[in-house]
């Protein structure tokens, strides 16, 4: 398989303190990957990098064939994102949202009509495409980010906590649309502190105090810690962390 | 260029949707003029005069009928006995009270040395002395006209006020709400769009899209210059219209150097945003940073000269200041650009060191 995320001991200092701490891991190509930690671990500060958001302080990586620190530029056209802060214009209608970020991304104007009716109509927001954003319930909303996240079919995809906030059938209904796009060949990155979600992903990974203390499928995760959910790998992986401080 | 021009989309649909903001931006300049042209002048008028002298007094009584034919004075008591002059102040609300010397035409006839005693409410200094000038003024021209030819000696002082002949203060103001309302829209207004797309955690989007930082800004400032360039008209034209102020010099170059400080302001803008985390920050160092200065160190309100050095050290650093200079000079004194190249030179650098900086700014943020 082609490997479109590749990191080789990336690591970002800020001034004395390293957020993230030589992390080495790869992404196929159309791949769930799970990116986990607490708040603070360094999963945002690994995820900007990626983007071409930070710049690394030590180590190398590179994202859709880009390096990361060089020709981040190149990467900003072949990726998408979503934020963990909702991440369209309440002020702008729905419609006006998808032209806005197709336009962007420099789609053409045709391809641009053609597609934000297909999405409307699957999202079913079609007679609601002059709604101000603002009036549409938040699973809703989310469900718009994320289509809009990938409306420029990116070949990768970062989500930065994406189901924030929302409740369990639209969850699902989210990861639903994740699930269809990974079909199509998108990858996609996901960070989650759910510890559910983390479920539903190929392969995750658990960073704690800027480095990664495991990375497997879930299943193998489980087995390996011999836990019955991902939540409990999660504790005893953060105790042991602690322990051996 | 796509890019560009569905982000300036964007950026006027969030104006046209903030109606309260929209409405407040576009009525702000009106009703300033209006407040400082009609309600808040500085202009002394109607004040409330008492006379005193001794009854039957020939030149007194001229004098005061003098007086009274001036608009700026009502005459609104006359007594007889210069006692208890403080009451009249407290009770009939007098602003000043003008006491002339018991037998004052005698006086005059003999060659004497008749004397005129003024009292003022100097509760506010300003008017106090500005009332004393005129009526000093009425009364010596009065005392040239009895000495007639035969004084010795006569020296006529002829005043001319050059360019604002009526002593107008919107000659002053409307300069000066043009800094005020231009900083304020474009310094305020710019920054707090900016903060705002970083408060909401938009500016991540923006920013792993391949739009380019640059586009990001020219979309913000876009929209502000076309809003900058209504109010600055609506000024002009409410102050030639309502207020006789006159547009002496060149329209064009008026209209030169106000876009030259608008860019002044909307960089200005762009560099307290990249300062700053939330709108309230940016309300306030835009808001209290940058219209206390305009309004106190412009000139607008206080002479500059007759400020202390250090403060006129500091206005030299309010790009309004010399903004206010010149659209003075081309405005009323009529004067062409050769006349206000220091102002244009000084903006220019000001703009040039606030593009460097606020580009620095920029990178650090994104290393």
């Amino acid at each position: 398989m082609e490997q479109v995320i590749v990191t080789n001991n990336l690591t970002k200092k800020f001034g004395s303190f390293t957020a993230v701490d030589n992390i080495s891991f790869y992404v196929e190509k159309g791949e769930i990957f799970g990116f986990l930690g607490a708040n603070g671990a360094g999963k945002t500060t690994a995820m900007r990098m990626l983007c071409g958001l930070s710049k690394p302080t030590a180590g190398s990586g590179s994202v859709a064939g880009y390096d990361i620190s060089k020709e981040y530029e190149k990467i900003k056209k072949n990726i998408g994102y979503m934020s963990q802060k909702f991440s369209l214009y309440e002020d702008l209608t729905v419609s006006e949202n998808i032209k806005l970020f197709a336009g962007i991304y420099g789609m053409p104007l045709k391809k641009i009509k053609e597609k934000s009716a297909q999405i409307l109509e699957r999202l079913e927001l079609t007679d609601r495409k002059d709604t101000l954003v603002k009036y549409i319930p938040t699973g809703w909303k989310q469900k718009l980010a994320f289509s809009v996240a990938v409306f420029h079919e990116p070949k990768i995809v970062f989500l930065d906590e994406p189901t924030g906030g929302v409740d369990p059938e639209a969850r699902r209904q989210f990861w639903e649309m994740i699930y269809e796009a990974a079909d199509n060949g998108i990858t996609i990155f996901v960070t989650t502190h759910y510890m559910d979600e983390a479920e539903y992903c190929d392969r995750i990974s658990i960073m704690v105090q800027g480095k990664i203390a495991a990375l497997a499928a879930p299943k193998d995760m489980k087995k390996e810690y011999n836990a019955a959910t991902m939540d409990e790998v999660f504790r005893k992986l953060v105790a042991g962390t602690f322990n051996q401080e | 260029m796509k890019q560009l021009l569905s982000f300036i989309k964007k950026e006027v649909l969030h104006i046209i949707r903030d109606k309260r903001t929209i409405l407040i931006l576009l009525i702000m300049p009106v009703v300033q003029i209006m407040l400082f042209g009609f309600a808040m002048t500085l202009e002394v008028k109607n004040i409330r005069v008492a006379v005193s002298y001794q009854y039957g007094d020939e030149l007194a009584e001229k004098i005061t009928a003098r007086i009274s034919a001036s608009e700026y004075f009502d005459i609104v008591k006359t007594i007889n006995n210069p006692i208890n002059i403080s009451s009249y102040f407290i009770k009939e609300k007098i602003d000043t009270v003008i006491v002339f010397s018991d037998g004052f035409s005698n006086e005059i006839y003999k060659g004497g040395t008749p004397a005129v005693q003024i009292i003022n409410d100097a509760s506010d200094p300003n008017q106090a002395s500005t009332v004393t000038s005129y009526i000093s003024a009425i009364i010596s021209s009065f005392q040239n006209e009895i000495a007639g030819a035969a004084s010795p000696v006569r020296i006529n002082t002829e005043l001319k006020m050059l360019y604002n002949p009526e002593l107008k203060g919107s000659y002053n103001f409307v300069p000066g709400v043009m800094a005020l309302v231009l900083t304020l829209i474009c310094a305020m207004m710019t920054s707090i769009s900016i903060v705002r797309e970083k408060e909401f955690g938009t500016m991540e989007l923006l920013l792993v899209s391949p739009m380019k930082p640059a586009y990001i800004i020219i979309s913000k400032i876009v929209p502000y210059f076309i809003i900058s360039t209504i109010n600055l008209l609506t000024i002009i034209a409410l102050a030639v219209m309502l207020l006789d102020m006159p547009v002496r010099g060149s329209f064009t170059l008026l209209m030169g150097v106000s876009f030259l400080f608008i860019f002044v302001s909307l960089t200005v803008g762009i560099f307290i945003s990249s300062l700053v985390a939330n709108q309230a920050a940016a309300m306030l160092i835009a808001g209290m940073g940058m219209m206390l200065p305009v309004m106190l160190l412009s000139g607008m309100l206080f002479p500059l000269d007759s400020m202390p050095k250090f403060l006129q050290v500091i206005a030299d650093f309010v790009p309004a200041s010399w903004y206010f200079t010149a659209v003075k000079k081309i405005m009323i004194e009529g004067q062409g650009f050769m006349n206000i190249t220091k102002e244009i030179i000084i903006l220019n650098i000001m703009l040039a060191v606030l593009v460097i900086a606020s580009i620095k700014k920029f990178k650090v943020r994104l290393g």
